[in-house]
């Protein structure tokens, strides 16, 4: 089947099954941010932002995606927004292995877009669907904590 | 604070932060096709036939037929296939790969495949592998090896004793749970093959593809591309589809990428060592321990793979932080046909100091004293000899950790609060990591040797050290940039390509700091002397320390090279109703000599903990009858944000008289001392002995006397 979608501000039709997945049509689509982890919805590294929300790709059929609009970190990496949250992860330690890193920074922009000025709690919440394996998170959610002050007024 | 210890910017930070680093999976060359591998369903049994079906244009099978040389991947003992030709002793052994463009014709085509087994009768626990017969998994032994070694005189002792105190404790399996899956890409021009992939240790791989194919070095190139997560999964066992996806491009001249599902990944990737560790106390007539006799059996899993190495580990550290002079210590490593355990972060200390951490505290109370000053009575000191008779040359500072870990945590004060409160409880832990190979393993196995090119202003380091999120990247130019007192941006360090890259050794055995660091200082060294000279390069090889020996054959020596300290405190609270544990808080110090980056020091110490602590109390990993019951991250549990308690930890300064600048090994200690400080508050705060990790509400609920 076609499927329609906005991608990063922009248009895009594929044709392909309708039970394809998402991640999959990312993917092949070049967006190689997005990264398969666990393929069942556990591990949050193929998050993407699907009209604002944060979703995971892998449990998304392409057919529920017509007229959607898609974020994947090929797009947002280009907004003023990504450079407070990147600025948050460079001082705060974020990043080791950077696996499931971009599932992260969309999971921040998840947040702060929802509320600017998020507790420790809501930021806990906010990441509970990302898995990390090297940080033991504190150092991400200091990244966020950080994000949200250098980006003040961003959001 | 020493200056290199102030915290930069991370070198793969940009890449990772923007999602522009290029993982295994993400690299599609043209012209490239997929792999799947067709594993045993069965723990055991003898491979009757294999039928095939007939295949579809440009899809294929690789078995053990296209392996020109050797079916074997070398580590230890050469005991395990590449590929399974006869028999099959585990599930998820591999059996052969079928290949192709599309990935949904591979798996039409894997359906088709049918293997006629004949079962034999598996060997599925420690327990049964004790007592079974004929035939065997290895060799005509129940086991891959059995140790002893003793100190000082055991017999004498054990006539003098007034009272003993036993223990027996058993820990679980632990996976690693990298984030990126084992992925792997193969390559092959008519000449060179090359194997692109997710790893630690470049030159594993290299020796795997030398023993398979029967090529020489000029053939054999391996490239580490960045990854996604290791934790010891990815030391040995990325060697098995390393060469299967050699063949695969050796047979069809075509790229070949190999990325494995998550449940495929947990059920035939390498995991912890289930151990049962049984520990005897001996003490005299003032109750002073005299003497220790102790027995540790793990569970190797169907193939030899790391395991002695592994349980050379554990009976070197399970001694513990003590110095009783008397000891008897024993330890077997049995084959089951259990998936294969090998390197996992902590390599054998986290069972190891479990119990005999978990000992301490049970010997404190029952001498009704307080475990601190327990060990502290006994605490190894600069001067004193290991449990393996090797010198501890450096000063050690134990008591100044132990003082901090308790200020930090008020621990006397709420140990002693709990004992009327119930439901609370707070326990401790002391551990070491002996940093480096066991041994000489660094002089005799590894040899290892590092390469420093200069070029005008430019210098670029050449090491097989991979960045496995741990920071090498960054660590390694810091320490060169420094020695050299140049600005760090003229220093150049890429992932490792054994074509560039001597062997500086494989990235385990907490050594990349300690041991390739100093080779890359000593060489930074020379390289200043010479500072005029426009270009030139400087190759050096390690040197075994003069104050270092080491007898292999009866375990006598120093037992490492260096060693870092910690000890752990945690709080908890036990939910009356459900049984939960709920982690107040886990303090923790630690002398890791010299910190060589802040920031990357606190994310090692923080990540640690938070594997210590699923290994404690969430990551339940079971296996029955040869088949894990746990497979995925939704049955398999690991610590999301919502799990982690708060973490305080703190660094004493002693530096390390080897390590690069005063710096001693960091990445293993912070998981190893979790599991008995949180078991000993839970058991504090529930009355009874709890003598199994990881501990689960059931076990509570079993024990509890709330």
């Amino acid at each position: 089947m076609k499927v329609n979608f906005v991608l990063n501000q922009e248009s895009v039709s594929v044709d392909v099954e309708h039970s394809s997945r998402l991640l999959d049509i990312l993917r092949d689509l070049h967006q190689t941010s997005v990264k398969e982890g666990c393929g069942e919805g556990e591990c949050g590294s193929c998050s993407v932002l699907l009209n604002g929300k944060l979703v995971n790709s892998c449990l998304i059929a392409i057919a529920t995606v017509e007229g959607c609009h898609v974020t994947t970190l090929e797009g947002y990496r280009n907004t003023e927004r990504f450079e407070a949250i990147k600025r948050g992860f460079e001082v705060s330690g974020g990043v080791q292995c950077g696996f499931c890193t971009p599932g992260f920074v969309l999971a921040a922009e998840a947040i702060l877009s929802e509320n600017p000025d998020p507790t420790i709690a809501e930021i806990r919440k906010g990441i509970e669907g990302n898995l990390c394996r090297c940080t033991g998170y504190q150092m991400i959610i200091d990244s966020i904590l950080s994000a949200k002050d250098i980006g003040k007024g961003l959001w | 604070m020493n200056k290199i210890s102030e915290s930069i910017k991370r070198y793969d930070f940009e890449d990772k932060i923007s999602g522009k680093a290029i993982y295994t999976p993400d690299v599609h060359p043209e012209g490239m096709i997929y792999a799947k591998t067709l594993r045993s369903k069965v723990p055991r049994a003898k491979i009757l036939s294999i039928q095939t079906p007939t295949l579809p244009e440009g899809y294929f099978i690789v078995d053990h037929n296209d392996i020109p040389e050797k079916n074997v991947i070398p580590v230890v003992f050469d005991d395990q296939p590449i590929f399974a030709t006869d028999e099959v002793n585990y599930i998820g052994e591999p059996i052969l790969l079928v290949c192709g463009s599309e990935k949904s014709v591979i798996l039409e085509i894997m359906d088709k495949i049918i293997i006629e087994y004949q079962p034999i009768k598996p060997i599925v626990s420690i327990e049964e592998a004790q007592s079974c017969r004929a035939p065997f998994i290895f060799k005509e032994q129940p086991h891959f090896v059995h140790y002893e070694y003793q100190k000082g005189n055991f017999d004498e002792c054990v006539k003098r004793a007034k009272r003993v105190i036993s223990d027996e404790f058993r820990t679980g399996y632990q996976e690693q749970a990298y984030l990126e899956t084992q992925s792997m890409i193969g390559d092959y021009d008519g000449h060179t093959v090359c194997v692109r992939g997710s790893m630690q240790c470049p030159y594993y791989i290299v020796e795997s593809l030398k023993v398979a194919l029967g090529w020489d070095d000029t053939r054999i190139r391996v490239i580490q591309m960045p990854t996604g997560g290791a934790f010891g999964g990815k030391e040995e066992y990325p060697s098995i589809p390393g060469v299967h996806v050699a063949l695969a491009a050796i047979k069809s001249k075509r790229p070949v990428q190999l990325v494995y599902e998550r449940q495929e990944d947990i059920q035939c990737s390498t995991k912890r060592h289930p151990t049962i560790i049984r520990i005897n106390s001996y003490l005299d007539e003032s109750d002073d321990i005299i003497a220790r006799d102790i027995e540790v059996k793990s569970d190797g899993g169907a193939y030899a793979g790391l395991s002695s190495v592994v349980l050379q580990r554990m009976i070197f550290s399970v001694a513990g932080c003590y110095n009783v002079e008397n000891l008897m210590i024993k330890g077997t490593a049995f084959a089951t046909n259990n998936v294969v355990a090998g390197a996992f972060r902590g390599f054998g200390g986290p069972q190891a100091f479990y119990a005999i951490e978990m000992h301490m505290e049970n010997i404190a109370n029952q001498l009704k004293t307080d475990p601190i000053r327990l060990r502290k009575k006994y605490f190894v000191k600069q001067g004193d000899t290991s449990s393996t008779q090797g010198v501890f040359h450096d000063l050690i500072v134990l008591d100044r950790i132990t003082d901090e870990v308790t200020a930090m945590s008020d621990f006397f004060e709420k140990r002693s609060r709990f004992k009327s409160e119930k439901q609370k409880g707070i326990g401790c832990s002391v551990f070491f990591h002996g940093c480096g190979f066991t041994g000489a393993g660094e002089p005799d196995l590894i040899k290892p040797s590092i390469r420093l090119k200069k070029d005008k202003s430019e210098v670029e380091i050449f090491i097989s050290s991979t960045e496995i999120g741990q920071g090498a990247l960054t660590t390694m130019r810091k320490i060169v940039a420094t020695t050299l007192d140049i600005p760090i941006n003229h220093v150049h360090h890429n992932y490792p390509d054994s074509r560039d890259c001597p062997d500086s050794g494989p990235t385990v055995a907490s050594r990349t700091v300690l041991i390739v660091g100093r080779l890359l200082q000593d060489c930074a060294v020379e390289m200043k002397k010479r500072w005029d000279e426009e270009s030139f390069e400087i190759t050096q090889n390690y040197i075994y320390p003069s104050h270092l020996s080491w007898d292999n054959q009866i375990f006598k020596g120093n037992a490492y090279p260096d060693y870092s300290w910690g000890a752990n405190v945690v709080e908890v609270e036990i939910d009356e109703t459900t049984y939960e544990i709920d982690v107040k808080g886990i303090w923790a110090v630690y002398d890791i000599g010299t910190p060589i980056d802040s920031k990357i020091v606190q994310g090692q110490i923080e990540g640690g903990i938070v594997q210590g602590l699923g290994y404690a109390m969430m990551e339940v990993l079971e296996s029955k009858d040869g088949k894990l019951s746990q497979d995925t991250f939704t049955t398999y549990i690991i610590p999301s944000s919502l799990d982690i308690p708060p973490i305080f930890s703190k660094l004493v300064e002693n530096p390390s008289s080897i390590g690069p600048f005063g710096a001693r090994g960091l990445g293993e200690l912070p998981l190893v001392g979790v599991a008995p400080a949180l078991a000993s508050a839970v058991q504090q705060a529930i009355g009874t002995k709890i003598s199994k990790i990881p501990i689960t509400p059931e076990d509570i609920l079993r024990g509890a006397q709330l």
